[in-house]
């Protein structure tokens, strides 16, 4: 018995193929975007892209260490002080989804019918709403700063509730205190535990929120998989692959507008 | 081949923090005989023989006539509350033989035998931990002589036993006693009395009279003694 | 009460149906675990035995010591460990970060204490009842670690059960060194973890459930030699 125990232990291990490993957003997995693009990359190139979901801070000190081989996150200004740095070789803008603003379906600080994000944050902090934050340094969660930074507030006190979890935790924090909370529309339609929440506010442009691809520096990191990070870009960039985004629904929803330009050579 | 015996004791003492067990004691066991330790409770009759066997490392001299490392192997020991390992029977009797790098099939047949001597063929596959308090001593003794000790100390091997189990215990000693210098004790007078060559009368922790058994037992020397086996309480 | 309803009947599915994903997740969570407490007893069983013993001038702070590392929290083991398996850590170069490697390490700091102590209090106790015999009968030190391992083995026993319950259930070390990546380094308690996240809770109970049957097994295990134990016992 213990074996055929061995046996199936050792067999269990994952047969190897060409990999590579990517730190990506919560929100990038939890969309299910993932389950669709990585059979048809290993398909297409060969390459078993191994996912490590974490929040974009994370995810950029992942690539700063050398511990994976490209990043794919939304943080504009830390993607570029990460290239400016030369941990990685360039950032390429892939596709970009949206945030929502959600709440208990009562919406008892009325954000419905606000004319854009700051207005809708604004109603919230002063109704004193309670609010959860990612706080976690994710791209959500600078998304969300740099929100209440437009509309000029600075959240404090015992209404604003940073979390310090992921996208979904933070999701189950706020339907378990009827909260509101700023949340990338892929999350949302995915999640499962939804009772008596909706999206009320969307569609502000600056709720926008752009995904980059940064392949790790060999210079920096020579061991990185350089090369199938290039590949991965290649495919992500691709004809078939930007439409393989664009034409990801849940719901019948769209959630990522691909938007990668044509290589520069 | 050259005998252990004599052992001797030169102003051996057996110290726990700072608190002296036994001794100073001078004495020489010659080789032979059965030489019963007797005293009051507290005298040191388990020092004495945990001393001379070294469980414990005594200040003085304790003298074999070999070197200390072969005088080991020659010697055995019985425990007043018997000592069992947690395996079979036949594992218990055959464990000293293969300390000894006896080969495991003749150390399975030795056990056998042994087991057949001591009455106990009928448990050799049975626990140890699992047996009577009484077949647990006639084991540990059965385990003491498998290795043919030409000494066996037992401190009190009878303490915890009922009549019949004393009884099995107390020939299995006497047998043994013909081919191996016995030290025991006990406080069992009738019992010294039956095994007794000679006496080694203990008082607070020092050889307080020694002789052969009949003088002793007919003619005790010094007053404690006397009143001792007369059953008085001794100070 | 729907919601654990609901996981119970999405455990019975994945079960039945023989879920591949199931599987593999459950096959990763033994490979790890089985192999770290494997090595958690190479190191803690002979390390107990001989803290038992042995007299040494530390032992006593050896052994303090030892019951302070039980409490260590397994989150912070899985940082430190993360932080010298990280490329940019001390065995980088090894590039074992985010495989089930970096795993079982550190299943292995978090369980051998466990072990050890467990071992150590077994080995104690039959150690107190052998010692004068087995100095009586000449057994070399060797020898007499040897016969405590021998017929100390239920007790040993059940202190690697103790360490394979704690190493199965354990969640925030291996997600911090193994990364929960699908297929790769997921196991039990890190995909509960995520299809909790997910807000999915059918399947993260589902899992579970299996989770739980695991523990109940090897505790059910644990018992059973405890038993036999004492049968052998008295």
């Amino acid at each position: 018995m213990i074996r055929t125990l061995l046996i199936l232990l050792l067999t269990a291990l994952p047969a190897s193929a060409e990999t590579m490993r990517m730190a990506v957003t919560t929100s990038f997995d939890a969309s299910g975007l993932a389950e669709v693009l990585l059979p048809e990359i290993a398909a297409e190139t060969g390459i078993e892209v191994q996912l490590l979901v974490v929040g974009t801070g994370q995810a950029l000190r992942l690539g700063e260490a050398g511990d994976v081989d490209a990043v794919l996150v939304h943080s504009r200004t830390a993607e570029e002080a990460f290239v400016e740095a030369g941990h990685a070789t360039h950032r390429r803008e892939i596709m970009y989804n949206d945030f929502v603003l959600i709440g208990p379906t009562g919406d008892p600080a009325g954000i419905a019918g606000a004319p854009d994000a700051a207005a809708a944050l604004t109603r919230i902090a002063e109704s004193r709403a309670p609010f959860v934050s990612r706080g976690d340094d994710s791209g959500t969660h600078k998304a969300e700063l740099a929100l209440w930074d437009a509309a000029g507030i600075a959240p404090e006190g015992a209404w604003y509730r940073p979390t310090g979890s992921g996208m979904g935790a933070a999701l189950n924090t706020t339907v378990a205190m009827g909260a509101y909370i700023l949340s990338d529309r892929a999350t949302w339609l995915n999640f499962g535990n939804r009772e008596g929440m909706a999206v009320l506010f969307e569609g502000d442009p600056a709720l926008f929120n752009q995904y980059a691809y940064l392949p790790m520096n060999p210079a920096r990191h020579p061991h990185v998989a350089s090369g199938a990070a290039m590949a991965v870009e290649d495919w992500l960039t691709s004809e078939k692959g930007q439409a393989l985004i664009s034409g990801f629904t849940i719901a019948g929803e769209r959630l990522f507008t691909a938007n990668a330009m044509p290589a520069a050579k | 081949m050259v005998s252990l015996l004599p052992l001797e004791l030169e102003g051996a003492t057996l110290t726990r923090g700072g608190r002296r067990l036994v001794g100073p004691i001078d004495l020489r066991v010659e080789a032979g005989g059965i030489t019963v330790v007797i005293g009051p409770n507290g005298s040191g009759k388990t020092s004495l023989l945990r001393m001379m066997h070294g469980l414990q490392p005594a200040k003085g001299t304790l003298r074999w006539n070999l070197p200390e490392a072969e005088a080991r192997l020659r010697q055995s020991f019985v425990f007043q509350r018997p000592v069992v390992l947690r395996r079979s029977v036949a594992a218990n009797l055959a464990y000293p033989l293969l300390l000894r790098g006896t080969p495991r099939a003749k150390a399975r047949a030795m056990a056998e035998a042994q087991a057949a001597r001591f009455d106990l063929t009928g448990q050799l596959d049975q626990p140890a931990p699992s047996l009577s308090g009484g077949e647990q001593q006639r084991l540990a003794l059965a385990r003491a002589l498998i290795t043919a000790p030409e000494m066996l100390f037992a401190d009190e091997p009878c303490a915890a036993l009922d009549g019949r189990a004393t009884r099995a215990v107390e020939s299995h000693l006497r047998y043994a006693g013909r081919r191996t210098t016995l030290v025991m004790s006990t406080h069992d007078m009738g019992q010294a009395r039956r095994l007794a060559s000679r006496v080694v009368f203990l008082l607070h922790g020092r050889v307080h009279e020694s002789s052969p058994a009949a003088q002793f037992f007919a003619r005790p020397e010094t007053e404690a003694a006397r009143a001792f086996l007369n059953g008085d309480i001794v100070e | 009460m729907d919601d654990l309803l609901d996981g119970l009947a999405a455990a019975v599915r994945l079960i039945v149906t023989a879920d591949a994903e199931l599987i593999a997740i459950t096959l990763l969570s033994l490979r790890v675990t089985l192999t770290a407490v494997a090595i958690a007893c190479l190191i803690g069983l002979p390390l107990g035995a001989w803290l038992a013993v042995r007299r040494f001038r530390w032992r006593r702070a050896v052994i303090a010591t030892l019951n302070a590392l039980i409490g260590l929290p397994p989150v912070v083991v899985g940082l430190v460990v993360y932080l010298m398996l990280s490329r940019s850590g001390p065995f980088g170069v090894l590039g074992l970060l985010f495989t089930p490697t970096a795993m079982i390490v550190a299943q292995v700091v978090i369980v051998t204490p466990l072990v050890a102590s467990i071992a150590h209090q077994a080995m104690r106790e039959l150690w107190a009842e052998y010692h004068d015999l087995l100095i009586s009968l000449g057994a070399t030190r060797r020898q007499r670690v040897l016969a405590l391992i021998l017929d100390g083995r239920r007790s040993l026993l059940t202190a690697a059960l103790a360490g394979f319950g704690r190493a199965i259930g354990e969640v925030g070390a291996i997600m911090i060194v193994g990364g929960n990546i699908d297929g790769a380094t997921r196991v039990l308690t890190t995909a509960i973890a995520l299809e909790t996240g997910r807000g999915d809770f059918a399947l993260a109970l589902g899992l579970g459930f299996v989770l739980i049957a695991l523990a109940l097994i090897v505790s059910g295990a644990s018992h059973w030699a405890m038993r036999t134990e004492r049968q052998s016992r008295w």
